[in-house]
């Protein structure tokens, strides 16, 4: 059965130090009492990013290890996915697409290197920057590469259902984040005692999503928000699930998380995006969890309306080295990579995991992983 | 401008095969040092010199006689838009130029040169106005404009307007600052809010509005560092302009051979900064400043340079961050108030991020 608490009252004691140093003794406490060491399991780059950003780790207790998982959308981007952009910018289309995958190796490049070559790619912010965009070029074909979870597969649609510009299309890499949680639960040599659970994904989702699978995978979860303070107070709920040995779910983020969660902005997503399996960089081919644009919507699919011809090419031999599966399974840390700021860094990325700044390796590398200080 | 098919037939075929200069390249960070230390630092035989070419610093400084020392600065201005919140190319480009000859300590100007490209087709009376804020800028220095160049490139072959300047001031001999002075002990103060130029005008572009208080920071800041090197012993100095505070730091550390501790929340930022930062998914602290010095002060002396400092309205917001340390030499640590982390220079663009 689901409960609902909720970290503080109001913003600004989500960043209270005092606040934080009571509850990393109540985590030192529970850590006393479970007596072993834990594993848990987040699912979103931007928990990971307020870990870092706030040297979270370095005042965990030692022997509760916190790991990212299938988290950043970006770094699941397949590389035949970022490859079809490149073809249809290096075609002269105007390729619009958010910051982070502009990077993203493809098989031969990225969007940054078709740029350099000449192709006209645009970072926005929006879906419906994009569209916009596409208003302003009537002349020119304006594709949006649609990447993200939920969070932002809503607002792709919504633009769909708003009469956007005859030259607009989107080609989707979104994803779906439940059926991936369930591939990690299900791989055999994962060591997962707790979930924490993405507060934006669920803003939109709900955290009732989550009732079948603590049941199905008898492990706990917390859906938890992303300032210091909600995440220490969702790894204290969650160390109280694991001590009492017991699967429950809890909503830590009840200012932005409903058991519903938002349902327009549901219905509007299934109005547009219908679900199919699809290779997730470095993890495996997972059911259900591609978003693809439904038959409705085809006059808008970049897939439906160019004809994109992906050859796959050798990719970079470094790849085979790259573990960024293991990282993303929560199977291994950055640093026990040989590539890690080697030959893989976010200037020459080889991995996906060092390419967003919702990337573990990325992340590892730009505030120090785990650091001894 | 870096596709290589349209630079002609001067190119040979070996040379396309070689590395190619992207974007990255310029935008500070580990791969702009690399080609700087290729294009320039490993072509020019070393000049005798207090500071030279190699030491990468914000000028050089010679030795011209027994008592003095020259101080030389260049730097080029490019940006969109050319005018915007806070200033505008010309003001940049003055002010870049006469803060880059304060932080080798030279805070008096003696000559600046002003070298204009102007893109066909853009209207005179825009340049005017451009040139214009470049004088009362220099006003504001105590520097004016000795000599120039103006050039006029083809529509498309440039965008608007670059401007370069270069600045040359005289110094007592060892009456200089360099960047690589930071010693164990020393305290680090930082002279006013940091990342209001880049964020400013990351948001400007992007289209947002976010309230009236956020603007560039761009202003000369020589009078400001005249003022504290009176009060007492500044050990190194540097403008956190590209690749801001976490790159300049980095690189005091690792010139220094000592470590940084700061404390986050000791360091200023504006309220409308940190929160267009949280916005847009960029860390103030990886964004330029253009009216902001941050210094190494003999401890016995940090005192005094901060009321120093302080007493001038362009350093009422100054600080004391932090202290240089014998640890994790050559790194910055940043005590968050929750818990400690490193402060890593930003690698090549400042992309927005999504979720």
């Amino acid at each position: 059965m689901a409960t609902n608490a909720d970290a503080g009252d109001d913003e600004l004691q989500f960043r209270d130090p005092e606040k934080a140093e009571q509850l990393t003794d109540e985590l030192e406490a529970l850590m006393d009492d479970i007596g072993e060491p834990v594993n848990v399991m987040h699912v979103c780059g931007s928990h990971e990013q307020a870990i870092a950003k706030f040297g979270l780790r370095s005042i965990l207790p030692d022997d509760l290890t916190v790991r990212m998982g299938p988290g950043c959308p970006v770094c699941v981007t397949n590389m035949p996915e970022v490859d079809e952009a490149v073809e249809l910018a290096e075609d002269g289309k105007i390729v619009a697409t958010y910051g982070d995958m502009f990077r993203v190796p493809g098989t031969e490049k990225s969007l940054a290197d078709a740029r350099d070559d000449g192709a006209d790619v645009r970072v926005v912010y929006s879906a419906s920057e994009a569209a916009e965009l596409a208003e302003e070029e009537p002349d020119r074909e304006v594709i949006f590469f649609a990447t993200g979870f939920e969070t932002t597969a809503a607002p792709t649609a919504a633009v769909l259902t708003s009469d956007p510009p005859e030259n607009f299309s989107v080609l989707s890499a979104h994803k779906y984040v439940p059926p991936a949680m369930e591939v990690v639960a299900e791989m055999p040599d994962t060591d997962v005692d707790g979930f924490l659970a993405a507060g934006h994904a669920a803003t939109i989702t709900g955290y009732g999503l989550f009732e079948d699978f603590v049941e199905e995978y008898d492990t706990p979860a917390v859906v938890g928000g992303f300032e210091p303070i909600d995440v220490l107070f969702a790894l204290a709920r969650l160390l109280e699930f694991i001590r009492d040995d017991e699967a429950g779910l809890e909503n830590a983020y009840s200012r932005c998380v409903s058991e519903e969660g938002n349902v327009p902005a549901k219905e509007t997503m299934w109005e547009v995006f219908d679900t199919t399996s699809g290779e997730w960089r470095g993890i495996a081919e997972i059911p259900d969890a591609n978003l693809v644009i439904s038959d409705d919507y085809a006059q808008f699919d970049a897939r439906e309306r160019f004809d994109i011809d992906v050859e796959t090419g050798a990719a970079d031999p470094l790849t085979e080295d790259c573990i960024c599966g293991d990282i993303m399974a929560g199977k291994a840390d950055p640093d026990e990579c040989e590539l890690f700021g080697e030959e893989c860094t976010p200037q020459d990325p080889v991995g996906a995991c060092m390419v967003s700044s919702e990337g573990t390796c990325k992340i590892w590398l730009e505030y120090g992983g785990q650091p001894d200080i | 401008m870096s596709d290589t098919d349209d630079v002609g037939e001067d190119v040979t075929d070996e040379e396309t095969d070689g590395p190619i200069i992207t974007h990255a390249h310029g935008a500070g960070g580990e791969q702009m040092t690399e080609l700087v230390e290729t294009l320039a630092v490993s072509q020019f035989e070393a000049a005798e010199a207090d500071v030279g070419l190699s030491a990468l610093d914000d000028g050089s400084v010679q030795p011209i006689d027994d008592e003095h020392s020259v101080v030389v600065t260049t730097d080029s201005h490019v940006v969109t838009p050319l005018f915007f919140r806070g200033g505008d190319i010309g003001r940049l480009a003055v002010s870049g130029t006469v803060n880059d000859l304060a932080m080798m300590g030279a805070t008096e100007p003696l000559a600046l040169t002003s070298s204009l490209i102007i893109e066909a087709g853009t209207p005179q009376l825009t340049v005017e106005r451009v040139t214009e804020s470049m004088r009362e800028t220099c006003e504001e220095a105590g520097a004016t404009v000795t000599t120039g160049d103006t050039k006029v490139m083809g529509s498309g072959e440039i965008d608007t307007l670059a401007i370069n300047t270069t600045g040359v001031a005289v110094v007592p001999n060892g009456g200089h600052v360099p960047d690589a002075g930071l010693s164990v002990g020393d305290q680090i103060i930082v002279s006013g809010t940091v990342g209001d130029h880049g964020i400013s005008l990351l948001s400007e572009r992007e289209g947002f509005d976010l309230g009236g208080d956020l603007a560039s920071d761009v202003q000369p800041v020589n009078d400001l560092v005249a003022a504290a090197m009176d009060a007492g012993d500044v050990t190194a100095m540097k403008d956190p302009t590209r690749g801001g505070l976490a790159t300049v730091f980095n690189e005091m550390a690792g010139k220094a051979d000592v470590g940084i501790d700061l404390e986050e929340q000791a360091i200023p930022v504006s309220g409308a900064a940190s929160s267009a930062g949280e916005v847009l998914g960029i860390e103030p602290f990886d964004v330029a400043s253009e009216g902001v010095v941050v210094m190494g002060v003999a401890s016995e002396d940090t005192d005094a340079v901060l009321d120093a400092i302080r007493d001038n309205p362009k350093g009422e917001d100054a600080a004391i961050v932090g202290e240089v340390v014998e640890d994790h030499t050559g790194q910055v640590v940043l005590d968050t108030g929750f818990g400690r982390r490193y402060l890593t220079p930003p690698e090549g663009e400042q992309l927005p991020r999504i979720c």
